[in-house]
């Protein structure tokens, strides 16, 4: 079997995506388009469908309606392969606890079917600054030094799509520095990347564009003006076009 | 195709290394059967001696108990840390996951199995060592039987909110007949003088439906696990 | 199209259920069971449609999970509590014609047995579309699927475990006098099954409608 890596896109495209369970709509007829080059902010309270949109974009999750494009590919058409294109940080992490750092990068190394393991394994953990704890349980890590270690798990395939679920969690300032840091490296390499997050000052400089989710409606925040003010403006809006309901 | 075993290899090397740093899987389960095997035993034996055909009965059911824990805690484990969603994310053919986690528990079980018989046999007084081979294939077969459905529905309920309570309420039904076959093909090969032929037609009952479900299970894995 | 069927379906029910005293009453008494015999054309006609309502619901829980058609899965649903209401007539009229006919409630025939494990499957079912959260529909799917496949399973290691005892209860060869209301019985039970069938899918598509409705509402605002 061909190592899955021939599949390439350079945009994903979200066309009228809902996403349903009886009465509750989780995401309503979202659309967005993302390009290589670009670092999109997904801002929004709890609760309004950040996760799940992260969900189907990342094909871990089928959409009720709607449907989204890599490229030219959906899903369904591309199969495995564009799996290993997509790079997902999620909030929990996804790591195995009882196994050190080498062996947990080891190990996704394998399952992405990845070649010199070794070489790649050794510079993330360079790139992670944890090559000195490499062979400590990730049991005794702590949240930041887990959170490093996830995102070169997420990013050791080198992904064109690139999906982080508050990556700035839990991270003392010069990790938060260092992340920055790491994602405009992706967008001069081209990547697409698409950042859920709830630190509006922290990102703020970072994002070309900031997506607003909100009771599983998306608007596109207008570019000009700081995150936290045209969020607190998008937000007074909305409410008062519900006459004053609350978000 | 030698892609898809690696990736069951590695689901599997990965499984046995983590339970090797904890050990708490391996040993919650072994002790829970034994303490299945002892409750049992003080239902079924009056004045000493074990009520007729109890021995084949206490086996598979310590078996089917102790499976479902270990089935519970082996996914607990991919819960936690949304570990699973990781593995479903790699670009695998997803019944390469499916197979991975089924070997590292029929590796468990096998352990766990090996005590039980041994104890069931000694408290019972069952002829293990006469058809260690037929012995053998009955309890290959009905423990692939029952894990191979156990793992499906396991991974299925792994996002469910009631899913410690959910999974035997599906489990057990669904794996009744190979309780049913095991039990019986035990209990006719511990007789005295067993009847091969009868034997024979349990296990090849078992064999039939663990390459039905084994199948049904790789073939619904992959839309199943799809949120 | 199912707004015409259920009334043809319902009306041939009717028909059925008049024509079957008529018929049950002019069949010949069983030699050895006598008036008691005649819970029979309930009971077998019950097994009947419980088998047709649990493969409706293994195929229609195929189509469901690798189609993804929304009318599939709202008619394994259907088919599922079809299941368990015919299964509890067989089970039900089985004890009360074994403890007429033989004694006991209950000597673990094979056909009996099997009916409660799969019963317990089918409630099994429903438990899990009722507690299982959202995505329930899915692994409700492939748990459908696991039933229908595990009907001969079940049938054959019951009925080999039960041959290994002797056995007391025999289903009669049938002669000819009683074949007619014996299918007439089927037929008709089959057809309710039927009705029911579509008059409880078109009720789950109802309730799917009518969430859209409200989804749409929500969108206006």
């Amino acid at each position: 079997m061909p190592r899955p890596s021939h599949l390439d896109f350079d945009q994903v495209v979200a066309s009228g995506v809902s996403r349903s369970y009886g009465r509750r709509r989780a995401l309503r007829h979202v659309s967005l388009c993302c390009r290589g080059g670009e670092i999109v902010g997904l801002v929004g309270p709890n609760g309004a469908g950040k996760s799940t949109l992260l969900g189907v974009l990342s094909t871990l999750a089928e959409p009720s309606s709607g449907e989204v494009r890599y490229g030219k590919w959906t899903a369904r058409g591309a199969g495995t392969r564009l799996r290993a294109q997509i790079g997902f940080l999620s909030h929990e992490l996804q790591l195995y606890p009882e196994l050190t750092a080498r062996e947990n990068l080891a190990f996704f190394a394998g399952m992405y079917g990845l070649d010199k393991v070794d070489a790649r394994v050794e510079a993330a953990l360079e790139t992670a600054a944890l090559s000195d704890r490499a062979d400590d349980v990730v049991e005794g890590f702590s949240r930041g030094m887990r959170q490093r270690l996830a995102l070169e798990r997420a990013l050791l395939h080198t992904p064109r799509l690139v999906l982080l679920d508050e990556p700035f969690t839990g991270l003392d300032e010069s990790a938060v520095a260092a992340l920055m840091h790491r994602l405009s490296l992706l967008r001069t390499d081209g990547r697409i990347v698409l950042v859920v997050t709830h630190d509006l000052d922290t990102v703020d400089g970072l994002l070309d564009r900031a997506l607003m989710l909100r009771h599983g409606r998306i608007r596109e925040l207008p570019p000009t003006g700081t995150l936290r003010e045209r969020y607190r403006v998008e937000v007074q809006e909305a409410s008062s076009k519900l006459g004053g309901v609350s978000a | 195709m030698t892609r898809f075993l690696q990736v069951v290899w590695l689901v599997v090397r990965k499984d046995l290394r983590v339970e090797s740093r904890n050990k708490e899987m391996l040993v919650t389960t072994l002790f829970f059967a034994v303490s299945c095997v002892m409750v049992f035993a003080f239902a079924f034996v009056r004045g000493g001696r074990a009520v007729d055909g109890a021995a084949a009965g206490v086996l598979w059911i310590a078996v089917a108990f102790a499976g479902t824990l270990a089935l519970g805690r082996a996914f607990e484990r991919e819960r936690y840390q949304d570990a699973l969603r990781g593995l479903l994310l790699a670009p695998v053919d997803r019944p390469a996951i499916y197979l991975g986690k089924l070997s590292g528990l029929l590796l468990l079980l096998a352990v766990v199995e090996l005590v039980v018989v041994l104890m069931v046999a000694l408290m019972f007084q069952a002829p293990l060592f006469e058809h260690p081979f037929r012995m053998l294939a009955l309890l290959a077969l009905g423990t692939l039987g029952f894990a191979s459905v156990g793992t499906l529905f396991s991974a299925m309920l792994v996002r469910t909110r009631s899913r410690a309570v959910l999974l035997p309420v599906l489990l057990y039904p669904v794996t009744i007949p190979v309780l049913i076959m095991g039990v019986s093909g035990t209990n006719v090969l511990w007789q005295p003088e067993p009847d091969l032929a009868m034997v024979q037609l349990w296990t090849s009952l078992l064999l039939f439906f663990d390459v039905v479900f084994l199948t049904l299970a790789l073939w619904t894995f992959e839309p199943v696990m799809t949120e | 199209m199912t707004r015409r069927l259920f009334p043809v379906l319902a009306g041939l029910s009717l028909l059925f259920f008049v024509g079957a005293p008529v018929l049950i009453v002019r069949a010949p008494y069983e030699s050895t069971m006598g008036l008691v015999q005649k819970i029979f054309y309930f009971h077998f006609a019950g097994w009947m449609a419980m088998f047709l309502a649990i493969f409706v619901l293994g195929i229609a829980s195929i189509i469901f999970l690798f189609r993804r058609i929304r009318s599939a899965d709202q008619l394994a649903v259907a088919a599922a509590e079809q299941a368990v209401i015919f299964g509890l007539i067989g089970l039900i009229t089985g004890p009360l014609w074994g403890v007429k006919a033989w004694g006991v409630w209950w000597q673990w025939d094979a056909r009996l047995t099997m009916a409660v494990i799969l019963e317990l499957i089918l409630v099994a079912y429903l438990l899990l579309r009722q507690y299982g959260g959202p995505g329930s529909d899915r692994l409700a799917a492939g748990l459908g699927i696991f039933a229908m496949a595990n009907v001969p399973f079940l049938y054959i290691s019951t009925e080999i475990w039960r041959t290994v005892h002797p056995r007391t209860s025999v289903v009669p060869t049938l002669p000819v006098d009683f074949g007619l209301p014996l299918w007439w019985s089927v037929a008709g039970f089959v057809v309710i099954c039927l009705a029911m069938l579509s008059a409880r899918r078109r009720l789950e598509e109802q309730r799917a409608t009518l969430d859209e409705l409200y989804l749409a509402l929500e969108d206006e605002a």
